[in-house]
This record gives structure tokens, sequence and C-alpha cells, in this order.
């Protein structure tokens, strides 16, 4: 693959929850080796959108198409997506009780292996791994053994996410809200970890409210969504707008 | 929004593995119960005449007790007299003397269990007593147990061959009077597992015995007696199955375990009756007493249990606590899937001083599953600084199924430290969708997340029984979501 190929295509995409439609006609394209943010006040259907293409059942598409690489997203089951290369980095990560980091991640590593034709690893292979990438998100040497999430404090959580990305190594990787919760520290050391995924064959969404993140992830685009759809698109500098503007500066002339 | 609850609905679709019947000539007993049928039994096993009268004054009392009601349990009224209470396969006389005596079709049967009784075909360090309805067809590696002065052998024959040991401890943990199952399998018990561990030995082996239900409309008594002598120690392991019939069968066991001083029996079972099918229909009902008593100093008895058969599961192994510093373990897994119901629990009885006992439950409940935990947790007057920690853990598939505890405790000493902890929790839609996210299938996250919940009872079980009960649980709950 290569920079410039298609990985995501979303065209007119009306979706909603229990009857309430969010996304009223999103268009977005992504091409590989590009990292998008999507920007936009509460409700503005940032978490639809990301919950949409994760494949969350109770989320209904209405309208429109999503192809992710040549192929009908929205046909497919989420652990089908998840094999295919999508990954949701949570903005609130379920906690697991009982099921370790290692168990629950060398058990997901190894059906997206099993997918894409490779061995699995077996479990001296899977720890020399995590291990190796455990040390580029500062996580404790404890960390495999406790059950998933339980007990994480906020930074925790996302750093889990991360650490799970960067194990898996999605094609497109979704970060939802991922800086909400941190503090400077953990945002930085999350900061580095995603733009380690920063690769020509892949490709990156960043849905965030806050521009701050986008200080430490520098986005190629960023959109900013208001009830349903985007209203504007641009470089990073939008970013910096929005912040000095407020989003009031993009929806009040739409009534 | 119903898709909801559909998804955490509808994992339990798999057929029953063990649900065949073999074809055998099977000699039984007319159904119902009257003195004429327990002298008929006792007479086909040829007992001797203290036998008889215990099981007839077992049956005296019985017609007087009354069907326990406490259990959060519902079912139709059985009808005592509609059951046969003896059933054997024809093919031999007066117990198995060697396996080529076996018919092959019972080593079939077993061998389609995955319990093949050739020994040279077993899993090296088991032994196994295969009782087949009413009787006992088969003991493995009897020769080598031997050699220690290991005695394990079918019930029957231990009434046969070691008349003193079974008469000075049989009935010394559950008494006929005990309660109306242990009464009416008094009366009526047909066969089982005895054995024996002398002064000082510990057992090379796993003792095991498979129970198989394959009559129709029969019942299974069997009788368990496992004594450990001063120092010595075994570790038992319990299988059993049923074929898939509309009709409820039932089966009412009695287990006594008697450890003396220093001795140490560990107890695991792996119950997966018929549990009938997802509409409820059929299925085994497991009415069954299971007491070990802790009768020397520092003796330990230990039963760990996962209970994923059964229409109805009533038991309750206890343990006496009477040595001082004795040592009482319970760890269970119940699974309730479908229309099953369970209540299950302990009795820890501590009457030496110091004893300590140790409650780990873990109940299941997905499907229309009721599953309740019941124990109790009595420390007498003598039980100076005994403890007790008890733990119980609910696990809920969806939105049709129950989980209950009633936990009682009664304490007479002021020294006793006693503590109770209990969670409930469910296996959500959104563990499922992270899981699925991260491209786990759904009946893999709900294996992993149950196994994860019962991992400190898993621990407890012998090695390959471990890997088996994880399998199981994986099959019980299949189609409790999807």
């Amino acid at each position: 693959m290569n920079n410039g190929q298609i990985i995501l295509e979303i065209k007119n995409l009306h979706a909603g929850i229990e009857g309430k439609k969010i996304l009223k006609g999103l268009n977005l394209t992504i091409k590989a080796g590009e990292v998008h943010a999507i920007m936009g006040p509460n409700g503005s259907g940032k978490s639809t959108l990301s919950a949409v293409l994760a494949g969350k059942s109770e989320y209904e598409v209405i309208e429109g198409e999503v192809i992710y690489m040549g192929k009908n997203l929205l046909e497919m089951a989420p652990e089908e997506r998840a094999k295919e290369g999508v990954f949701l980095a949570f903005q609130y990560p379920v906690e697991i009780p009982g099921v370790n980091c290692a168990y629950f991640l060398k058990s997901a590593l190894n059906e997206v292996r099993k997918y894409r034709g490779l061995s699995e690893l077996d479990a001296i292979e899977f720890l020399n791994l995590a291990k190796e990438k455990m040390k580029l998100l500062e996580l404790p040497e404890d960390f495999l053994k406790r059950s998933v999430n339980e007990g994480f404090s906020g930074g925790e959580k996302k750093k889990n996410e991360i650490f799970q990305m960067i194990i898996l190594e999605p094609t497109l990787a979704i970060l939802d809200e991922t800086d909400s919760g941190l503090d400077i520290d953990a945002l930085r050391i999350v900061s580095e970890g995603i733009n380690q995924m920063r690769k020509p064959d892949k490709a990156q969404l960043v849905i965030t409210h806050y521009q701050r993140l986008l200080n430490y992830i520098v986005p190629d685009f960023v959109h900013v969504l208001a009830n349903g759809q985007i209203i504007k698109s641009g470089g990073k500098e939008l970013a910096l707008e929005l912040e000095e503007h407020g989003y009031d500066w993009l929806t009040n002339g739409k009534g | 929004m119903s898709d909801k609850n559909d998804i955490i609905e509808s994992l339990v679709k798999k057929e029953y593995k063990y649900g065949f019947y073999t074809d055998v000539e099977t000699e039984t007993v007319p159904p119902g119960l009257n003195e004429d049928i327990i002298r008929l039994i006792s007479h086909k096993k040829q007992e001797p005449e203290w036998l008889l009268e215990w099981r007839l004054k077992a049956y005296h009392q019985w017609i007087t007790m009354k069907i326990p009601t406490w259990a959060k349990v519902k079912y139709q009224p059985i009808d005592f007299q509609s059951i046969v209470y003896y059933a054997a396969p024809k093919t031999r006389k007066a117990g198995p003397k060697s396996l080529e005596e076996v018919d092959p079709k019972l080593l079939e049967t077993y061998e389609k269990l995955g319990i093949p009784l050739k020994e040279q075909e077993r899993l090296a360090g088991v032994a196994v007593d295969a009782v087949f309805d009413s009787v006992s067809v088969a003991t493995t590696f009897k020769e080598k147990l031997a050699e220690k002065g290991i005695i394990f052998c079918a019930f029957s024959e231990a009434v046969r061959e070691y008349p003193e040991l079974v008469k000075k401890y049989l009935g010394s943990v559950v008494p006929y009077t005990d309660n109306f199952y242990a009464a009416l399998n008094t009366a009526v018990f047909s066969d089982g597992s005895f054995c024996y561990i002398p002064k000082g030995v510990r057992c090379p082996m796993e003792l095991s015995t498979y129970f198989r239900i394959n009559a129709s409309s029969t019942g299974q008594f069997e009788r368990t007696l496992i004594i450990a002598d001063e120092g010595a120690y075994v570790s038992y392991l319990e299988g059993c199955t049923a074929p898939m019939r509309d009709e409820n069968q039932l089966h009412a066991a009695v287990v006594e375990l008697v450890a003396l001083e220093n001795a140490e029996i560990k107890y695991s079972t792996v119950q997966n009756w018929y549990p009938g099918d997802e509409l409820g229909r059929g299925g085994i009902y497991n009415f069954v007493t299971k007491r070990g008593i802790c009768k020397g100093k520092n003796s330990k008895i230990s039963w760990t249990q996962v209970e994923t058969g059964s229409a109805i599961t009533w038991k309750y192994p206890s343990v006496i606590l009477q040595g001082d510093n004795s040592i009482g373990e319970f760890y269970s897994v119940a699974v309730t899937n479908n229309y099953q119901q369970a209540d299950t629990g302990t009795k820890m009885i501590h009457i030496g001083k110091n004893t300590r006992s140790t409650i780990v439950s873990k109940g299941i409940s997905a499907g229309h599953g009721q599953n309740s935990y019941r124990g109790l947790v009595k420390v007498a007057k003598s039980a100076i600084n005994a403890r007790n920690f008890s733990q119980c853990d609910s696990l809920l598939i969806g939105n049709k199924c129950g989980a209950h505890t009633f936990p009682y405790i009664e304490v007479r000493t002021p020294t006793a430290n006693v503590e109770h902890e209990a969670t409930t929790s469910k296996i959500g839609e959104d563990q499922i969708f992270y899981c699925n996210q991260r491209g786990v299938s759904t009946q893999d996250a709900i294996n992993m997340i149950v196994n994860g919940f019962c991992k400190e009872v898993f621990r407890e079980l012998p090695m390959e029984f471990a890997v088996e009960a994880q399998k199981l649980l994986g099959v019980s709950l299949e189609g409790s979501v999807g």
C-alpha cells in the first residue's frame, strides 16, 4: 500500500440511535499515511461516528455507505472489522474483571494474526513483544498480570488502549477522545505512542473536543463536525482557529 | 434496543454431547418403593443381614419424612412410586472381575464418553470405577493400588470383602435420618465407590468414579465412602453424564468422607448430568448429600465442584471440622443456563479448636437459569479461634436469569473470625463489544470472561480436570449470547 491509497471513504452517512438521527449526511475520505482530526462540540455526533465505524449494534445506519479498503464496512461484524484492521481506542474502556491483560491481548493478537494468515504467537513470543512495547508507554511491570482495565486510573486505561493499538498494528486507528482524563505527562506518553503508529500504510482518525491533543499529534487535516455533518475542513491551523474562536464561530452562522 | 437483549440471550444451542443411549439388556426391578423392593435389591446384591436391616430402618424413616421445600427451586412433584430403583446391565453375576468380562458395549460407552477403561489407554495416574445405572461395571488399576494397601472398588464389593470397614464408617457422616433424600438413598442405594487409604499412604494416582445413568425411568442412588486413615492423602474425582430424555430422572447420591489425624482428602466433581433442553424439558434432578468429617487433628477435606449439568441441582458438600486445627474447603462453580436451577453451597461446622474453613462460590446464570448459593458457617462454643472466609460471586449473562445468595452464620464463641464477601456482576454488552472490537468473537469473549470469573476454583482442580471443566463451561454457555 502506498501513500495516497484510499483507506476509508464515508459517503452521505446518516445514522442514529434509538430512533434519534445523529449523523446527517457525513462525508469523509481518509488516505494511507494521513492523520485526520475530527473536532466538534458536545452532541455533534463524534462518538456516534466512532461507534458506527466500529459496528456497535445499538447504532443504526439509515443511509449512506462506508467503504474500507474497498470493502463494505457496514456489512462486517465488529470482530471482522477488527481483524480487517479497524481499531477503536475507546473513550471509556470497560473493565473485564478476572481476565488479565496478557491473556486478553494475546487472544486478540492471535485472532488478528490468524485472520491475516500469520502464525499465532506462543506465550513467550507474546511476552517478549509485549514487554518491549510496554516500555514505550511506561507501563509498570505487573501490568500484564492485572485484569483488563480493572481498577486502572484514567491515564492507565488510555495507555492500555494505545498499548493494544501498538500491538495489534491496525490499518485504521480511530481514537475517540483519547486525551480526556489525561494529565500532561500521560498525554505526552500516549501521544508518543500514537505518533509511533503514524506510518505510510496506515491512517488515523483522531476525535477530540479540545485542541490540546493536536499539539502532540499534528493532523494533516482537521474537520469540524456539527449537527451531524462536517461543516468545515482545513489543515492543522483550523484547530488553532477553533481554539481561539470556539465552535460558535462556525455554528452560529448556520442557524 | 431489543437487539441488545437478543444478543445476550441466544448463545446456548449446542447439543448435549453425552445424550446417547446404550442398548444393553437391562435387568430392572418393578417401579415403586416398598419393603419388598428393598429386600429384592439387597438380595440381588447378596448383602449381609445388617445392611438390609439398615436399609429397612431408613425406609421406615423415609416414609415419615417430607420433601424439603426450603430450596429456591421449582419443579413438578416427583412420583416416587413410578421410579425404578434398580437397573443393571445383564451381563454378569457378582461384580466385575476383569475387564475381559465386561460387556464390550459398556466399554464402548465409556470410550465414547472419553473414559476408556482399558488401563493401557488410560491417562496414566487415574484409576477409574465405572458405575453404569445401579452397578459398578469396572474398576481399573485395582492391583496396582492394592500394592500400597489402597482399597478402591465397587461399593457392593466392599460390603463383601471389607465388611468391618464398611460397617464402621457407613452412615457415620450422613446418617439416614439426615434428610429426605439421604434416607431414600440409604433404603435403595445400589452401588458406588469405596475407597480406603491406609495409614501414612499417599495415593499415587487420582481415583475417579464415572457415573452414567442409561436406563429410562430409573433413578440412580449411589453411595460413595472414602476413608483416609492417619496421615493418608487421596485426590478423588467424580464425573457424570446421562442420555437426553424428555422425562426427569432422579439422582440422589450420598457421599461420605472421613479424614483421620493428619489425613487429607481432596474431592473434585465435574457434574454434567443431562440438563434438559432449551425449553426446560427433561433433565436430571440432582439431589445429593455430600459430607465429610475431619475427625482427626490437622486433617483436611477440600471439595471442588463444577456443576454444569442437571435440570435441578440441590447439594451442599459440607465439612464437619471436629479435629483441632482441621481445615475445610469448598470451591464451587455452578452454571445454570436455559431453565436450569441450582441451589447449592456448603456447610462448615466448626467444632475443634483453630479450625479453618474457606468457601469460594462462583455462580453463573444465563438464559432463564436460577442460581442460588446457600451456605452455613456454624462455629460451636468449643471451636476456639475458628476462622472462616466466604466469598460468593455471581455472574449474570442476560436479563432473564437470577442469582441469589443465602448465607447463614451461627457463631457461639467470641474468639471466632468469620468473613463473608459477595459480589454480583453481569457480562455486559459493552464488555462483549470491547472484545469484539479487538477481534475476539462473542463466544470466545464469554468464555474468556467466565473462565476469568471461575479462575480461583479451576485452580483447585487436578490438571486434566481443569482443562475439561473449562471446555465444559464453554459448551454449557454456548448460545447464551450471540
